[in-house]
């Protein structure tokens, strides 16, 4: 209980910050809130589920063009964010059934190689998506202040979503039925669980915020072209913060993505050029240092000095 | 007349594809590694090339030892130091950090040479070859033979040499090599170093033929994973027929839809064989 | 009606026969003994009938309906459960997550309060119940077998297959488990049994089917069993079961 009422605090707080009327800091928090957004979804089908996927551009991008086509109709912005979301989710659950019965680097690959794919149809199908020129959005006529204001609620507001339904599939049947294929999908058909629909359930959800919040984006920024919201970086990144923060928990996500941006933005001030080497440093690091996220080295501490010896014990 | 020229140009192509894929190919199936700095090592074969010719006068074709030797070296090393501390992990864990190391190596590239594209341009070019109505640019061809004889060699090392035998024996079944004696993580070592040098190599071939530029690695290590898939992992004969298959398809791909979907054709391609024919056209499975 | 029928069920890997032409039935109630020498295709047939593996020919018949070519949580769902020769826990849940998966996904527990208490009930029954909230991959062998038969018995199957269960256990351990099979036959689980251990196939099972070279050579009471030639030639070869024959007939 504790732990929940914490976590409302912590976004009440977050929510607070258009209160400091810094513009700067309310862009990093509408970064901070759409990347743990991303970070969340992919921790359903990367964490929980343990299929490395690299679909999340591929659907980032997905709901980007969608929010912006429908908006290009004339349909509010919100129904607009509500339709990427939609159409990413049928298009995930698509994808699923094609591909989610390969496992480790080829469902990896195949997932991944979907972006490059979409970004080629979007590069070509000039006459809806305005191919290489990119796609413009309307403006708002509002302040700049009050357009910076939306977007950090919008984004927030994905953002708890995720969170919320991270912890629903956490706590519920779907989670536990994801836990136990990563652990041994064999085993897993043998006692009962549909694989294939859980799988592919979970992979769907892992949708559906990203392609929101792709359309956020891209009213946000009022112009998209294909290279900029398929880059394998938005692939990338959330799976960096997920392993930063501790897959397959419900907050590591969160925790991964603030760390990432806070790193993220003290590099781009300072050494622009070599922003994509720093990455790849951080990436190194992570890997070799912090193996289980920054909840799973806080985990070890604090259980080191409590938990008894079991491997001698003779349990029967 | 017309579709010969365009099954020439893709068989062409497509021995230089295998080459680019034949040394991923090989890391893939010992290390189970999917190593996504193949692509930069290729970019950074050209460029040693590039230099080499601007600067010594030395002709691609002979610099394949320089940029194979450095490779080798720089590969080695990598694996040796950093990626042997994470065979065998999850296949997160090695993609996620091959996939920094290459934003580290790309970035370096891009400071260090700039993004703009350059290109070999020989004192005395080789022309082309005409035959009957046919047009046959010598550099490509040479370039295709020259990589064919590479991969052949690669080939007759794996099949005749100890070391060869030792990385046959470590992607077939690596405890029992083990057992049998062999030094598991030096094989990892000079597999990984072995398939960095064919890339260099491989990216010397090249830098006449292809314009070469740090951004032009995604394309590279596209071309590498369809190869892979399309002909099998871990077998030289796989990734030549892979290369050949992929560099015809795209021809005559490029004929019906126009040259600049050329990796689009290789992608979608790709995605149709892992959804429905994961272990390609030679139907040998490898690692997943 | 037989609970589970087999028709003439064959699996062929590439050009190798793993079973040929399988008949054999189970009824209600019986403990069947599957026994044969190495490579027989005794857990092949496991697989075939958990759906596994689908069968190259012949048919599956369960409660009289056709299953072959379901997927196995189908089958599972249906009421055949079974344990696997090297045990397949989740190694990083709890004994209880671990009995809590089948009595969720197969037993249809409404809620996981019910799929709790399923769980804690099949625990108590295999005697695992102190080792509740042990992770699964800090149990001996001997705890992991037991883990292994709770999940199956969450599983509230018609028809258990136990997979050589006895592998690796000593002879206390080994009577022990004895114990257990009984108890759930007598609560009225069908039992079929793969064993290396004749003294346990012996006493245990009312009928004992044997298959060698992926063909079922016999199938009857472990007396007969006992005397078959073609099941002493399968394991000792035909030279003592031809002199057994010659001896036989001398006799009468």
């Amino acid at each position: 209980m504790t732990r929940v009422v914490s976590v409302l605090i912590g976004i009440a707080l977050v929510a607070c910050l258009p209160v400091l009327g810094d513009n700067y800091l309310l862009r990093l928090g509408t970064m901070f809130a759409m990347y743990a957004a991303l970070a969340l979804s992919w921790n359903i089908i990367g964490g929980f589920a343990g299929y490395p996927s690299f679909a999340t551009a591929a659907f980032f991008g997905l709901g980007a063009y969608t929010g912006a086509i429908l908006q290009g109709t004339g349909v509010s912005m919100f129904i607009a964010w509500a339709g990427a979301g939609l159409v990413a989710c049928g298009f995930a659950a698509l994808l699923g059934m094609a591909i989610l019965h390969l496992k480790g680097h080829y469902f990896a690959i195949a997932s991944l190689v979907v972006a490059e794919v979409l970004l080629e149809v979007a590069t070509s199908w000039t006459s809806v998506t305005g191919g290489g020129m990119g796609l413009n959005l309307p403006v708002l006529q509002i302040s700049i202040e009050a357009q910076a204001r939306l977007f950090f609620y919008a984004m927030l507001t994905i953002a708890v979503l995720a969170l919320g339904m991270n912890w629903l599939v956490a706590n519920g049947k779907l989670g536990f039925a994801l836990r136990c294929i990563r652990q041994n999908e064999d085993a897993s058909s043998m006692v009962g669980i549909d694989t294939t629909f859980y799988k592919v359930t979970g992979f769907a959800l892992s949708a559906v915020f990203v392609g929101s919040a792709g359309a956020i984006y891209a009213s946000w920024v009022f112009y998209i072209e294909p290279a900029d919201v398929f880059s394998v970086l938005t692939s990338v990144k959330p799976i960096v913060m997920v392993l930063l923060g501790g897959a397959g928990t419900v907050l590591g996500p969160v925790i991964g993505a603030f760390v990432f941006i806070v790193m993220e933005e003290l590099v781009w001030r300072n050494f622009l050029s070599f922003h994509a080497a720093v990455l790849g440093l951080l990436i190194v690091g992570l890997i070799f240092f912090v193996p289980n996220g920054i909840l799973g080295l806080l985990r070890r501490r604090w259980t080191s000095g409590s938990r008894p010896q079991s491997s001698e014990e003779n349990v029967e | 007349m017309l579709y010969i020229q365009i099954l020439l140009n893709g068989l062409m192509l497509g021995g230089l594809y295998a080459c680019i894929a034949v040394g991923f190919s090989l890391v893939w199936g010992v290390l189970n590694v999917i190593n996504i700095m193949h692509g930069s090592f290729v970019v950074l074969g050209s460029y040693i090339a590039y230099f080499a010719y601007v600067h010594l006068g030395v002709h691609p074709f002979f610099s394949i030892v320089l940029s194979g030797g450095a490779l080798f070296v720089l590969g080695y090393a990598l694996q040796a130091g950093l990626i042997n501390r994470v065979v065998g992990a999850p296949v997160l864990t090695t993609l996620v950090l091959t996939f920094g190391l290459d934003l580290l190596l790309n970035n370096a590239m891009l400071l260090a040479f700039s993004a703009d594209y350059r290109t070999v341009r020989l004192e005395n070019p080789f022309g082309s070859l005409i035959v009957a109505d046919l047009v046959i640019p010598l550099n490509r061809l040479y370039g295709m033979l020259l990589a064919g004889a590479l991969t052949a060699l690669l080939y007759m090392v794996l099949m005749r040499s100890r070391m060869g035998r030792a990385i046959v024996a470590v992607r077939m079944d690596s405890e029992a090599a083990a057992l049998m004696g062999v030094n598991v993580k030096r094989i990892f070592a000079l597999t990984f170093g072995i398939g960095a040098l064919m890339a260099g190599a491989a990216g010397s071939l090249l830098s006449l033929i292809f314009p070469i530029s740090p951004i032009a690695s995604t394309d590279f290590l596209g071309i590498a994973f369809v190869v892979c898939v399309l002909g099998g992992l871990g077998s030289i004969a796989g990734a030549m027929v892979g290369g050949l298959a992929l560099g015809v398809i795209q021809s005559f791909g490029a004929l019906f839809i126009g040259p600049q979907h050329g990796l689009t054709i290789a992608f979608i391609l790709l995605i149709i064989l892992l959804i429905f024919k994961p272990t390609g056209i030679m139907g040998r499975r490898g690692y997943e | 009606m037989s609970l589970l029928t087999l028709q003439n069920v064959s699996r062929s890997f590439g050009g190798l026969n793993a079973l040929d032409s399988v008949d054999m039935t189970v009824q209600r109630g019986e403990i069947v003994g599957l026994i044969g020498p190495n490579g027989a295709g005794k857990t092949t047939l496991v697989n075939v009938v958990t759906g596994a593996l689908r069968p190259s020919a012949g048919n599956i018949l369960f409660e009289g309906q056709s299953i072959a070519g379901q997927k196995p949580h189908q089958i599972g769902q249906m009421g055949i459960a079974r344990t696997y020769q090297v045990v397949q826990p989740f190694p990083e849940m709890t004994v209880l997550e671990n009995v809590m998966a089948p009595a969720t996904f197969a037993a249809r527990a409404g809620d996981l309060e019910e799929a709790r208490g399923k769980a804690m009930e099949a625990l108590r029954f295999v005697a695992l119940d102190g080792a509740a909230e042990t992770i699964a991959a800090e149990l001996t062998l001997a705890g992991r077998k037991r883990l292994e038969l709770a999940k199956s018995l969450a599983m509230e199957p018609k028809v258990l297959l136990l997979d050589e269960v006895n592998a690796g256990l000593n002879s206390a351990e080994i009577d022990g488990a004895l114990t257990l099979i009984r108890k759930i036959a007598d609560n009225g689980v069908t039992v079929i049994i793969i064993e290396h251990l004749m003294k346990v196939v012996m006493t245990l099972c009312s009928r004992i089917v044997v298959l060698h070279h992926g063909a079922k050579i016999a199938d009857g009471t472990p007396e007969e069993i006992s005397h078959d030639e073609q099941v002493i030639g399968a394991y000792l070869g035909t030279r003592y079961s031809r002199g057994l024959g010659a001896r036989e007939a001398a006799h009468d």
